[in-house]
């Protein structure tokens, strides 16, 4: 399954607000990340992230993370004030290993899954996501 | 063994070599001084499945003068590549003369010259004329209507697109797709659908609040023609509630979703699908991506951008179809499907010179009867162009029927700065001809026409021409929305279409002083076709006619307030 994406709600006008430029990831995130793996090394692969390549509404964005060997998933919205947004553990006999929810974006920004999956490893899936003022489609 | 992309190579070469897509014809019979609908027409029926593809008809239903762009900048991979080749670029590219009715019909430059050669163009009685020609040829052949088909007109606002509806289920569609639709409100098109004699398709068409399907607008639709299974997949405008007014339809989403494309391919394939069309309202670049991403769809017809093409794109093994827009064009593909695959195709634009194609008189009637309640109203003559002004919208940043909204605009609302949308519909007008209610409509027309007033400090202003620019010239195709830079009037700038989202615009200028616009100001702003509700003020079409109307003859200054670097 390739990387994909979902889409949310309607743009309110509250879209204005949040609006604007991209939001750079802070160095929170980078300290969540190195919590999570303990500093550990994060290569790709068993880990989808699916998200909307733009947000119909940024206060409440669909997402979706699986894999099929996680024993973890950490997802982290880097350019909101507070990155963290949740994190799964899945069971030795969970049947999906795979959660959705929505989340609110800051504004234009990546959205970062970390998984640790069974042999310890870790890899990672991102997804930039736009919030946009929106208008003027042809 | 020849590889299938060897035969759909050994077709795009064809159309090449022999003008399968009309175009060497063209220029022929203009040389010979003989233009027939036969000749338009022509086509040595091929294979054993035909499409017809229109869309973006924006509910014009009689013939209109339409100009196409001279500005259409590509960006990242699709930087100088087809559909972004404008005039003598593109008459290069197809082989197409200077001055030939092909020029006329797919290039800009001397349009008001050879649009009083070759007339008008479209006309849905004329379209009926050669879709029941391809009929005759081929009587089973399928008719897909891209969308953006119940917007865009006079009438089509008075009667919530049943003037549309009407006229076009006596084409007898066989499936359609969407985007404009949804902006006369989800109850009315639902309302709509739930009566259509064809197929509404959309395989990214969700319900919003479960993020899940809908029964409304099932993904795609088997058909059994010339003894093939064919499965047409729809693909709905992806931002709709981005780019249009959200609160209008909130029950829906959309999005890309080329994931459950896939899904989709993979199941019309494991049903027996031979042939997988997908009829797409995604805009040409979004859709070269989507093939490249996407494997197992034949045909994509692709609709939103307004690009007509002499001869489909092949992408992998799947073939992209542009149709044009406002009726201006039909396009015919006949395909060999054998063994369960696509072997091979045929293919031609067909223009729909309004002059030369007898209108079927059946349809005539049915345009009429939607006319008739409103003939006084559409016929009034508001004012004329001058004899040297030609108004259009097509283009990425301001045409001139643009220039001539924000100038009303700015003097009706009595504002610093105007905005208005970067929309591609909308006809054009020839110098020296009348301008009626009907031509102000038509490049007006819509359910949240309220030309607001507003504050904004320079800051803010910058704010949205990023975000706007950025929406055209992300360099990722899945991030722009199709639609073109908002046109203003009394704000000059400087854009650099390679740099990143904030860093495009520089050099803003307030046009009336001719000094430079301070972040911290507030400036007054009039624009229209906000997406947020409760937008308040008079409707554009009213501030324009008032503007026209004191105008009497329209003449305006050539704009050179936008600097376009780094195409």
């Amino acid at each position: 399954m390739e990387l994909t994406r979902r889409n949310a709600i309607l743009l309110g006008a509250s879209a204005l607000l949040v609006a604007g430029l991209p939001i750079h990831a802070t160095a929170s995130t980078d300290d969540a990340i190195a919590a999570f793996t303990g500093g550990a090394e994060v290569g790709e692969g068993d880990i989808t992230l699916t998200a909307p390549e733009i947000a119909e509404n940024g206060n409440t964005v669909p997402i979706e993370v699986s894999s099929e060997t996680a024993v973890e998933i950490m997802v982290l919205a880097t350019g909101n004030p507070t990155p963290a947004v949740a994190t799964f553990k899945f069971g030795k006999l969970a049947a999906s290993r795979s959660a959705s929810t929505r989340i609110r974006l800051a504004g234009t920004q990546d959205v970062v899954a970390i998984a640790k999956l069974e042999d310890g490893s870790f890899v990672q899936a991102t997804s930039a996501v736009k919030v946009t003022i929106g208008g003027c489609g042809g | 063994m020849i590889s299938r992309r060897d035969f759909l190579q050994t077709s795009m070469a064809a159309a090449a070599l022999y003008g399968g897509s009309g175009f060497g014809n063209w220029a022929r019979v203009a040389a010979q001084q003989s233009l027939t609908q036969d000749k338009l027409l022509e086509f040595d029926t091929f294979g054993n499945v035909s499409l017809i593809h229109v869309t973006d008809i924006h509910a014009q239903l009689k013939p209109i003068y339409f100009r196409e762009p001279s500005v259409n900048i590509g960006v990242g991979d699709n930087k100088g590549a087809v559909p972004h080749v404008t005039g003598a670029d593109f008459r290069k590219l197809y082989g197409i003369d200077d001055g030939s009715p092909s020029a006329y019909a797919l290039t800009y430059d001397d349009f008001a010259s050879l649009g009083k050669a070759y007339g008008k163009v479209g006309g849905l009685d004329r379209v009926s004329t050669v879709i029941n020609a391809i009929r005759a040829d081929r009587p089973d052949a399928l008719l897909l209507d891209g969308g953006d088909t119940w917007h865009g007109s006079y009438t089509c606002y008075h009667t919530q697109g049943q003037d549309m509806v009407n006229v076009m289920n006596a084409l007898k569609p066989d499936a359609m797709t969407f985007h404009w639709e949804f902006t006369l409100g989800s109850d009315r098109v639902n309302e709509i659908v739930e009566g259509l004699p064809f197929a509404a398709l959309g395989q990214n068409i969700f319900d919003a609040e479960w993020d899940e399907p809908t029964e409304l607008f099932p993904p795609y639709k088997f058909f059994e023609r010339g003894g093939v299974k064919i499965a047409v997949i729809g693909q709905a405008f992806p931002y709709m509630p981005i780019a249009n007014p959200g609160w209008m339809f909130p029950e829906y989403s959309f999005g890309i979703r080329d994931e459950r494309m896939q899904e989709m391919v993979d199941e019309v394939r494991a049903q027996g699908a031979e042939l997988v069309v997908c009829l797409s309202h995604n805009g040409f670049d979004v859709d070269k991506q989507m093939a490249g991403k996407v494997t197992g769809i034949d045909v994509i017809l692709s609709g939103h951008t307004h690009d007509a093409l002499p001869e489909p794109v092949l992408v992998g093994e799947t073939i992209i179809v542009a149709s044009g827009s406002n009726g201006k064009f039909v396009s015919r593909v006949d395909l060999d499907v054998r063994d369960g695959r696509m072997m091979g195709f045929r293919h031609k634009l067909i223009p729909i010179f309004s002059d030369v194609i007898t209108p079927d008189a059946a349809v005539t009637k049915v345009i009429d009867e939607q006319r008739a309640p409103y003939a006084d109203a559409l016929a009034e003559v508001i004012g004329k162009t001058a004899d040297d002004q030609t108004l259009y919208r097509r283009g990425n940043f301001n045409g001139t029927w643009d220039d001539l909204i924000c100038d009303a605009l700015i003097s009706e609302r009595d504002a610093d700065i105007a905005l208005s949308p970067g929309v591609r519909w909308g006809p054009s007008i020839l110098p020296g001809q009348d301008i009626t209610r009907e031509d102000i409509w038509n490049v007006t027309s819509m359910s949240y026409g309220q030309a607001y007033r507003t504050e904004m400090t320079g800051e803010f202003l910058h704010v949205v021409l990023e975000d706007v620019a950025d929406n055209l010239f992300n360099p990722d195709p899945y991030y722009q929305q199709g639609g073109d830079m908002v046109r203003v009037g009394g704000l000059g700038y400087r854009i650099d279409v390679t740099k990143p989202q904030g860093d495009r615009i520089t050099e803003m200028t307030l046009l009336k002083t001719g000094e430079m616009i301070d972040p911290a100001k507030t400036y007054q702003i009039a624009g229209w076709a906000s997406v947020n509700e409760g937008t308040e003020g008079p409707q554009i079409w009213d501030v324009v006619e008032a503007h026209i109307a004191k105008q009497g003859t329209i003449s305006l200054d050539p704009n050179n307030s936008v600097t376009v670097v780094g195409t």
